[in-house]
């Protein structure tokens, strides 16, 4: 299992807490269920292969990701060469980290500019997280010693300038907001002018949540898209689709429909810490090439981690050995 | 995909079928798989597809099914029939006291929808059932929630009672109660935070608040679009506080909304409204008819019709119907049909609900912005031009002149103009039609003088057809 190697991290036990708390909290995870899946069966016949097709679709793997896989597990050779159904464990990991990384190596560091601005939006659907998420970055960001900038780019939805600011408060970090603005590609205008003139290292751009079906509402973002790329060179540098967790098939129509008006250059995985697994995240990447930079795990700033990918299938493994 | 919906796809597997004269068990089998992905792809809970479909199966292999000459109907209707019948027959009002000041209590995940649908629902039940709305804000954890509710509060003319966040919601919502009673509100809506259902300390929270606000409806909202962990989640928040219902939020977006039914079957707990959008009197009342037909792709008839009877009324269009007919249709008749399909709501969202277009307008590029443009066009014409369209129809100067006044370039003037005309002949020549010419148009004997279609929008590629009156 060489490709287990390339993801070993050095903080690894405290990373591997936090997920576990978060999947634990569940008691009955995948892996649980897994285990007792396969030792519930003496042949590997149909039968347990519809079990473990539901345990995927379960943990919200997409339908399609998961029958394509379910067939390849079927077909391949190892699998053919055993009898009993719990050597089908190690099979079944290797093949997901396959799904997963398609032999190429992901790399999910952000891509922040050595020399001047690097500016990064974030979309998604209402109610996933995105401002949350932009107070978690800053913080992180902002404690690797880079000089920070909000844009208050959800002129929308009541409240939303407000809870940008008042984490942009508590995180200590700059932020541009525009009263009584009604267009947000003239406040992300804004906040691209100010971060220029005073060298501000990386530009966090909050944009209202919006439903990938709503047309006027996905022109409005690729309007934001097109100030950001004709303002600053190459950008934005990263364009995160913030996928909820509890999200299902749906996920899906949102990463088509985003990567239709931006270039998504990742997807943030957020509220991991509930019972919900995101597992669509896997289709996404299985079907549009997105790889998932990182993942929310509760509300506080610091509850955010770069995702890594053993960690996340060991976390979607985890459960009651018992 | 060749088929974008389920009926579609049961239709065509057992369409193969026909000539052979009967259907035997492996057609149905075949049948069987296509219901159980399509859905799982709608997010149906997978215990729930499963013992859904052995007992579809069984009815199917009944006598009707198999000697029937369009199989595919009538498995359609089977499971049409059974969905409907899972999520319970018919729709469940909301609990409300009859007299006195009634209390509901709005919980869920974070970014579910809360704070809009304590709006929305206020708005609803104060058109609806002429009561005097309070909202509470409870939400003293997420930054500025109070400031949403506040906001909503003051779009809708409604108190918002709050006192800030240094105060446990227990007592925020003790005061407010007390304060609804003082004043004499007769309904009482509390936003809470969203708390995740395995939060020991916050769920400990809500059965305070519960206990002391004693609520006739505790509802939990729930995104449209949530997974196979719906279920999970409304349990745990059931187990905890006897959720009396459902409301289901987001259902503007393509989501097939298969949590509906895993939450209706599993707990049993009843969906009593939807959310259809951003906007305040975007909220229905959950129909689970109409739900089953949106999770088989069959669209949404009734919805649509409701909607469009409300916000057109009978005498309006008896009128509009004379005016047609004497070819007097003018600019401002045309400016005030645009208001009212306005407010039936987006296009898009309408043109969804009806059955054959759902899956099939969601790469339609539907710009719902054109008719503020037209409605700008109209409204750099003077009183004169309005009434008298033929006015512009002629005049070079006067075209320019509205382009100028409202922003929009000469060229979509004259194609505004040359439409109008257009719709005035069709008009009169529909509404001049005698019984037997529209019969031979409805029975497609004859042509509909057709409604001119205009030019394919450019760009994008695809087959987008622009949308045009």
């Amino acid at each position: 299992m060489g490709l287990f190697n390339l993801f070993k991290k050095k903080q690894k036990n405290e990373l591997t807490r936090k997920y576990e708390l978060g999947m634990k909290k569940t008691r009955v995870g995948l892996m649980g269920k897994l285990k007792a899946i396969l030792s519930g069966h003496d042949q590997i016949d149909e039968d347990l292969f519809d079990d473990l097709t539901d345990a995927f679709i379960m943990a919200d793997i997409g339908v399609e990701t998961t029958l394509d896989f379910i067939d390849a597990l079927k077909e391949d050779e190892r699998v053919k060469g055993i009898t009993n159904a719990l050597e089908l464990q190690p099979i079944i990991v290797d093949k997901m980290f396959e799904l997963y990384l398609k032999g190429e190596i992901v790399n999910n560091n952000f891509n922040i500019q050595k020399d001047g601005l690097s500016v990064f939006l974030f979309v998604g659907v209402n109610g996933v997280g995105k401002t949350t998420t932009i107070a978690k970055i800053a913080y992180r960001l902002k404690k690797e010693g880079k000089k920070i900038l909000l844009a208050a780019g959800d002129t929308f939805r009541a409240g939303a300038v407000d809870q940008l600011e008042v984490w942009a408060n508590r995180v200590g970090v700059d932020i541009v907001i525009k009263k009584g603005a009604t267009d947000p590609s003239s406040v992300i205008f804004e906040a691209v002018q100010k971060a220029k003139k005073e060298h501000y290292d990386i530009l966090l751009c909050d944009t209202a949540g919006r439903l990938q079906n709503k047309v006027n509402l996905m022109k409005e973002l690729e309007k934001m898209n097109r100030v950001i790329a004709r303002e600053v060179e190459n950008a934005p540098h990263e364009t995160l689709l913030i996928i909820d967790a509890t999200t299902g098939q749906n996920g899906l129509s949102q990463a088509e429909a985003f990567m239709e008006v931006t270039n998504i250059t990742g997807v943030i995985l957020t509220k991991l810490d509930g019972t919900s697994k995101g597992g669509i995240v896997l289709a996404i990447r299985d079907k549009y090439n997105i790889p998932i930079k990182m993942i929310g795990l509760g509300e506080k700033m610091e509850d955010l981690e770069y995702f890594d990918l053993e960690e996340y299938i060991g976390g979607l493994f985890i459960g009651d050995d018992e | 995909m060749p088929f974008e919906n389920l009926s579609e796809k049961i239709q065509y597997t057992l369409r193969k079928l026909t000539g052979r004269g009967k259907v035997n068990e492996k057609d149905i089998e075949d049948a069987m798989r296509e219901i159980r992905v399509s859905l799982l792809e709608a997010d149906v809970n997978y215990k729930i597809v499963k013992e859904f479909i052995s007992e579809v199966k069984v009815l199917a292999l009944g006598e009707k099914v198999m000697k029937s000459l369009t199989p595919g109907d009538q498995v359609v209707k089977i499971v049409y029939d059974e969905l409907v019948k899972l999520m319970g027959d018919e729709a469940v009002p909301i609990n409300l006291k009859k007299a006195g000041t009634s209390v509901v209590l709005v919980v869920g995940l974070q970014g579910s929808g809360k704070t809009t649908h304590v709006g929305k629902l206020a708005n609803y039940l104060r058109k609806n059932n002429k009561l005097k709305p309070l909202l509470i804000a409870a939400d003293i954890y997420r930054p500025a929630a109070i400031n949403q509710l506040v906001t909503i509060g003051k779009q809708l003319d409604i108190e918002v009672f709050q006192l800030g966040t240094s105060v446990k919601p227990q007592e925020i919502v003790k005061k407010g109660l007390e304060y609804a009673k003082e004043k004499s509100f007769n309904l009482v809506l509390i936003d809470t935070a969203g708390r995740l259902a395995i939060d020991e300390a916050l769920m400990q929270e809500l059965v305070e608040i519960k206990a002391l606000s004693n609520p006739d409806e505790i509802l939990l909202t729930v995104d449209a679009m949530t997974g196979q962990d719906a279920v999970n989640v409304a349990q745990t928040f059931h187990d905890k506080l006897n959720i009396t219902g459902c409301l289901l939020t987001k259902l503007d977006s393509d989501t097939r909304g298969g949590a509906a039914l895993s939450i209706r079957y599993m707990t049993k707990i009843p969906i009593k409204f939807i959310g259809l959008g951003e906007k305040m009197d975007e909220l229905d009342v959950f129909h689970p008819d109409r739900m089953a037909k949106r999770i088989l792709g069959m669209g949404d008839v009734l919805t649509f019709i409701e909607k469009a009877q409300e916000s057109f009324d009978e005498e309006v269009a008896m009128k509009m119907a004379e005016k047609m007919q004497a070819g007097r249709f003018t600019y401002n008749d045309f400016l005030d049909q645009i208001k009212r399909i306005k407010k039936m709501g987006s296009l898009k969202g309408l043109l969804s609900l009806i059955p054959g277009i759902g899956s099939k307008i969601r790469n339609l590029d539907i710009d719902e912005k054109r008719f503020t443009y037209i409605e700008a066009i109209i409204g750099s014409m003077t009183k004169e031009e309005r009434n008298n369209p033929d006015l512009i129809t002629k005049s070079h100067s006067r075209k320019s002149r509205i382009a100028n006044g409202s922003g929009r370039s000469y060229q979509e003037i004259n194609n505004l103009t040359k439409q109008f005309e257009q719709m005035r002949i069709q008009m009169k020549a529909v509404m001049g039609m005698d019984e037997s010419q529209m019969e031979k148009v409805s029975k497609g004997q004859a042509p509909m003088p057709a409604m001119q279609a205009s030019k394919p929008k450019k760009g994008k590629g695809k087959n987008k057809g622009g949308f045009r009156f």
